[in-house]
């Protein structure tokens, strides 16, 4: 493994030199509890005088030690370089077969920036497609569709590249189990993903989260303590910053308690496609189309119509005054005449 | 025959995983057993023999199950053979973090999930940092960002792993690890074959059965704490 820019590998730089030019190499040695290496010192020679106490500890032996810090210097590169690399202009879906075996017959394309909708019964394939994108099939998943990106078929070492996951996730069902404050945990994420500017962009995303979420929150306040609706909004704005996967999957938030509308527009904003499982005609209608899913494939993919979108103020209008109710409900008001 | 030996810190999910991506195998007519490690007692026979999936329990009582898992696998290997079985996977409980039952050039998973926390990988011992593959599970119920956060630090503690979530519960993921599973190399015979990492084994007069507390009776690999 090499620098790429000179020929010296990794472990024969000596560790000053090392972390001035990868702060984040740093990591390797905290995941492992080990102490740095002394700045002179290359990290080979550190290896090299390892006592084989601290080698058992460690779980591994000495050889290995220095391809899995060749390794993980590989996926710090790389990482970094994803956020200026190259950026995904297209993802396409080839149809293949549904679950008796009939051929589906569509080509979806789209592109960062464009929402889809997906609708469908429980069980009618919806998870399948999801996973034949997420593994981007080749023809090889029950379905046998095929996924390219950019037009063409998508080198297979990304399928278990973490710089290079397709698809992040946002459901009802997924809440926040660390034990630490807003601030703390999204700091710690934007670390994973080597932000340059980590403080910048916790702030930029605590507030874009207050913007969506009803209540405000505190950078503060943990995020265990967070409610239904700031949560959301937080995942909303987190994924939106964040997450280097170029398609964003929203799975049923109709109850959230934000502004739905708005947090669809967060991720379009950041050139997310966006994919939305949902039966509230207000999202679906915010989809350019819509999947429609039938017994384990796509049975048809429906254009929203300008006549459509037309209905939207009217589902709009029957929504405040659903939420006008619920609110009247919640302040202890009688409900007989809103 | 194919042997996999998946390893996991108990509850994480290695049984659920195990079930779903057999289940995708046998839709395409490969024939599977499962032998479940454990220290006491296990229900896990019973779950994959429900699916009809044959399985076989060890128990290793007192001693490190892993420590047991490696004195037995030869003779697990043959009831694989003489069953019949294209694929034989050993499931086994990584109670010990200190041990791994993962072998050279045998395809070896360990299984971990989300809800464990962040600092778990770095905790877990051989039984992560040697697996070929890592699967994460339970990630339908954390955020995105925990899911995320979790990836990069099994990374770090394993660089050159194949990482791949699964849902135990809805099997998402599943189809896919059986792809990887059923792609691992032919194991013929384990005789003369290398652990991948060495198990530590009686370390101290403790793991010998002392019990009397004090220095006299302290022998073998003692270290001591530092309060300076
Ligand atoms: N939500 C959720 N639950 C899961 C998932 N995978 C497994 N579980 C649940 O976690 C519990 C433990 O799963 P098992 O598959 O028995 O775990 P195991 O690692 O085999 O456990 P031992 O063999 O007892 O160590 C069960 O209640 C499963 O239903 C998952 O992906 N998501
Ligand atoms: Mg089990
Ligand atoms: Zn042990
Ligand atoms: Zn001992």
């Amino acid at each position: 493994m090499t620098t790429g820019h000179d020929t010296v590998p990794y472990s024969a730089m000596s560790a000053g030199e090392l972390l001035r030019k990868h702060p984040y190499a740093e990591d390797f040695f905290t995941s492992l509890g080990l102490a740095l290496p002394p700045a002179e010192e290359s990290v080979g020679a550190y290896f090299g005088r390892l006592t084989s106490e601290v080698l058992e500890d460690l779980g591994v032996e000495r050889r290995e030690l220095v391809e899995r810090f060749s390794a993980f210097m590989a996926l710090v590169v790389s990482l970094r370089e994803k956020r200026t690399g190259p950026a995904i202009d297209s993802i396409t879906i080839q149809g293949g077969v549904d679950k008796s075996g009939a051929a589906e017959e569509f080509v979806l394309t789209v592109a960062p920036g464009e929402v889809v909708s997906i609708v469908g019964p429980t069980g009618s394939g919806k998870s399948r497609f999801l996973a034949d994108i997420e593994w981007m099939a080749q023809g090889d998943t029950p379905t046998r569709r095929r996924v390219l990106i950019n037009g063409s078929v998508p080198d297979p070492s990304r399928r278990f590249s973490l710089e290079h996951k397709l698809v992040a996730q946002l459901s009802q069902n997924m809440n926040f189990v660390m034990d630490l404050s807003v601030e703390e945990f999204i700091a710690m994420h934007a670390e994973s993903r080597m932000v340059n500017d980590v403080a910048g962009i916790t702030r930029t995303i605590i507030e874009k989260a207050n913007e969506l979420a009803g209540e405000g929150f505190l950078p503060q306040t943990p995020v265990t303590a967070l409610s239904g609706g700031q949560s959301r909004a937080l995942m909303i704005a987190d994924t939106s910053c964040l997450s280097t996967s170029p398609i964003v999957l929203i799975d049923e938030i109709e109850n959230a308690g934000i502004d739905r509308k708005k947090a669809v527009r967060t991720l379009v904003d950041e050139h997310k496609i966006v994919l939305m499982a949902t039966h509230d005609p207000i999202l679906a209608l915010m989809g350019d189309r819509r999947l429609v899913f039938k017994n384990g494939g796509v049975r048809a993919i429906i254009a929203t119509t300008p006549a459509e979108r037309a209905t939207m103020a009217a589902f709009e209008e029957l929504d405040a005054r659903l939420t006008a109710v619920r609110n009247a409900l919640r302040n202890g008001e009688r409900i007989d005449c809103v | 025959m194919r042997l996999i030996t998946v390893a996991g810190p108990p509850s994480s999910g290695k049984t659920s995983v195990i079930i779903k991506a057999v289940e995708a195998l046998q839709g395409e007519g490969v024939k599977v057993g499962v032998i479940k490690f454990d220290c006491l007692s296990t229900g896990d026979q019973a779950l994959y023999e429900r699916r009809g999936i044959s399985a076989k329990t060890g128990l290793s009582g007192n001693l490190c199950p892993d420590h047991f898992f490696v004195s037995n696998i030869q003779e697990c290997l043959q009831w694989g053979e003489q069953s019949g079985f294209d694929l034989l996977v050993s499931e086994s409980a990584g109670l010990c973090n200190r041990c791994a039952p993962h072998i050279k050039d045998v395809c070896a998973v360990c299984v971990i999930d989300n809800l464990s926390g962040v600092e778990t990988p770095r905790k877990i011992g051989p039984m992560l940092k040697m697996a070929d593959i890592v699967v994460v599970t339970k990630g339908d119920i954390v955020s995105q960002a925990e899911r995320e956060v979790f990836s990069y630090r099994v990374r770090q503690v394993n660089p050159g792993a194949v990482i791949i979530n699964v849902n135990g519960l809805t099997g998402q993921g599943g189809y896919e690890l059986g792809r990887l599973l059923s792609a691992a190399q032919e194991t013929v015979s384990l005789t003369g074959r290398l652990l991948r990492f060495s198990m530590p084994a009686a370390l101290c007069s403790y793991c010998l059965g002392q019990r009397k507390i004090g220095s006299d009776y302290q022998m073998g690999n003692v270290r001591k704490m530092d309060f300076t």
